[in-house]
């Protein structure tokens, strides 16, 4: 068990080192000159020196990647030339509203899954298994931006219930800085959601296959008390998995969706700095929404691990 | 045989069935628009017409005008061509690369395969958007960087597939005469391995140009994809989000195209995947 873990440890920092790296080459090797990149190719050049200077491109990248990586570990993320601010700061406060955003749309997520999902497992074969096949069907194939505007029209423009975007800010109180997240929630979480009714359904139906559901039948328990207390336990380790690998398009979803609905969240401070080319902001963002993907991976792997014990003997897991 | 599968699976192999047929009527409807749109659309698609801007769906115009006055019908069309050929060229680029690189794994194990599936997992921690979002950073929008980035993000799809299907071929007897009568890994893969799984290729191939069509709407709805005058369904909604209360049809059209699109290819895919593998049939 220590030893498994230690090689996963192990396997992370190789990983995390490695998207750094990417990161680094990606942003400031390969385009030649990140000052004409950040100045435009019409730049004085005087203060592309000068650029050239702060940046420190006068340096071999060797130098300037371990200089960048110590700086991170001090939490100096560098500075945002555009907004003047420290980019460590404006990443928190832009933090304020994707990470609650991004939760609230994977409590959604589960929250309509996995009871849809148990129930096709239920009706398996029946008119109802098929609807919620075709249901979902639908979600996977629908971009949620398109979903979103959608929402918008129904209940923004038409019932006027909700706002259509923007964020108050949570000093105006928590029923509205929440209610600004209710339809960008609902967006990113239809296509998820009917990805993983799809894997909780054909997770149920293996599991129910198993002998100790039989034996539960066997005991005298009803469908029902076999299917929800017996089978879901277990069916729930795949969907934990699905739920990790789909945190990596929730993020790619929040930088959609953040857009459509003026969220200002990391997405949206993503998708500005690219408009002004802001290298060393999208530099650290492309970074920790990396990082994060990559984390996230790792705590299902350990989730995976605490929920099946027949793992913790040190098989090798095929994910 | 457990109490769960006593319900007959006849009726939803029924519904497979429809699926597949359906599915393959959308994907071809599009294939046939796309084809036909590179000789001939409606009016043209760039012509701008501003006297007959934000016009209501009409016999002229069967999916009303823009804001500026160009017809939707043509124009979606037309990024229904483009959309393909960004989605066809994506998955060229991840069945390319992917599949050597799954083959490699499945032929050599050991480390080989171990460094392989690593950075195969590593490339996942960049989603599709990360990876364009960081090339458009540099080189600007465009369509090339949008193919190459969602590309990109295809390969160890491919490569994982690959890899698992093939890893099964190396089991059986056939491979096993095969290296006995002394040929090598990379005859055997040709001649044996990759015939053997092109079938599970085509499957996903499938399922990755419905995510690559997705994709590239993203991006182009950003505006980091697809670049004016070139119509494409996402740049469309991007358009037509801020004329949401003047005129709802642009909004409804292109979503549309997209939804149906990707709805199809995907019954295709799991029609297709039903189809080869008999033992999923019942499953799922």
């Amino acid at each position: 068990m220590t030893l498994l873990l230690a090689r996963r440890m192990l396997g992370l920092a190789v990983t995390l080192a490695a998207a750094s790296v990417i990161v680094f080459i990606v942003m400031e090797v390969l385009p030649g000159d990140p000052a004409v990149v950040i100045l435009g190719v019409g730049a004085e050049p005087e203060s592309l020196a000068a650029l050239r200077g702060e940046l420190g491109l006068d340096r071999p990248p060797v130098e300037r990647y371990l200089a960048w990586i110590a700086g991170l570990a001090r939490g100096d993320f560098g500075h945002s030339h555009t907004y003047a601010v420290p980019v460590l700061e404006l990443i928190s406060e832009r933090m304020a509203v994707t990470f609650p955003l991004a939760l609230i749309a994977m409590a959604l997520t589960a929250a309509i899954a996995i009871p849809m999902g148990v129930l096709a497992a239920r009706l398996r074969g029946g008119a109802g298994d098929v609807a919620i096949s075709l249901i979902a069907q639908l979600g996977v194939a629908v971009p949620n931006f398109w979903f979103a505007m959608l929402l918008v029209i129904v209940f923004a423009v038409s019932l006027g219930w909700l706002p259509a975007g923007g964020f108050p800010g949570w000093d105006a109180g928590i029923g509205p800085a929440l209610g600004a997240f209710v339809l960008p929630a609902l967006a990113l979480a239809l296509p998820q959601a009917a990805i993983l009714t799809r894997v909780t359904r054909s997770s149920m139906l293996d599991t129910v296959a198993e002998d100790y559901v039989r034996t539960a039948r066997a005991k005298g328990l009803t469908r029902n008390a076999a299917l929800w207390r017996h089978a879901l336990e277990n069916a729930l380790i795949p969907v934990v998995t699905i739920m990790g690998l789909q945190f990596s398009f929730l993020i790619s979803g929040t930088i959609v969706i953040e857009n459509v609905f003026h969220l200002p969240g990391l997405g949206r401070l993503l998708f500005q700095a690219i408009a002004q080319r802001d290298l060393i902001v999208v530099k650290e963002l492309v970074l920790l929404l990396a990082i994060s993907v990559v984390v996230v991976n790792f705590l299902v792997d350990l989730a995976y691990l605490a929920l099946d014990p027949r793992l913790r003997r040190g098989h090798h897991v095929m994910a | 045989m457990s109490w769960l599968e006593a319900a007959p699976p006849r009726a939803r192999r029924r519904v497979r069935w429809g699926a597949l047929a359906i599915g393959g009527l959308i994907a071809a409807a599009f294939i046939l628009v796309a084809a036909v749109a590179l000789v001939w659309t409606p009016h043209s698609w760039q012509a701008l017409a501003i006297d007959q801007r934000l016009m209501p769906p009409s016999w002229e115009h069967p999916f009303g005008t823009d804001h500026f006055g160009r017809d939707v019908l043509s124009m979606i069309m037309k990024a229904t061509h483009n959309s393909i050929v960004v989605a066809f060229v994506a998955v060229a680029i991840g069945l390319g690369a992917g599949v050597p690189v799954g083959a490699l794994a499945a032929a050599r194990r050991g480390w080989v395969d171990e460094a392989l599936m690593r950075a195969s997992d590593f490339v996942f921690a960049f989603p599709a958007l990360l990876s364009a979002v960081m090339i458009t950073a540099l080189y600007g929008p465009g369509a090339v960087n949008s193919i190459i980035a969602i590309g990109i993000f295809s390969v160890p799809v491919f490569a994982r597939v690959t890899r698992g299907a093939a890893l099964g071929v190396w089991q059986s007897e056939f491979v096993m005469a095969a290296r006995l009568a002394g040929r090598g890994a990379v005859a055997i893969t040709v001649a044996h391995i990759l015939p053997n799984i092109a079938s599970v290729l085509i499957v996903q191939a499938t399922i990755q140009f419905a995510l690559a069509i997705l994709a590239e709407a993203g991006l182009s709805y950003l505006g980091l994809g697809t670049t004016p005058p070139d119509p494409s369904w996402g740049r469309m909604l991007n358009e037509a989000q801020t004329m949401i209360y003047l005129a709802p049809h642009l909004v409804v059209i292109p979503g549309l195209a997209i939804a149906l699109s990707v709805l199809g290819l995907n019954l295709l895919g799991d029609g297709l995947r039903d189809l080869i593998d008999p033992r999923l049939r019942g499953l799922d």
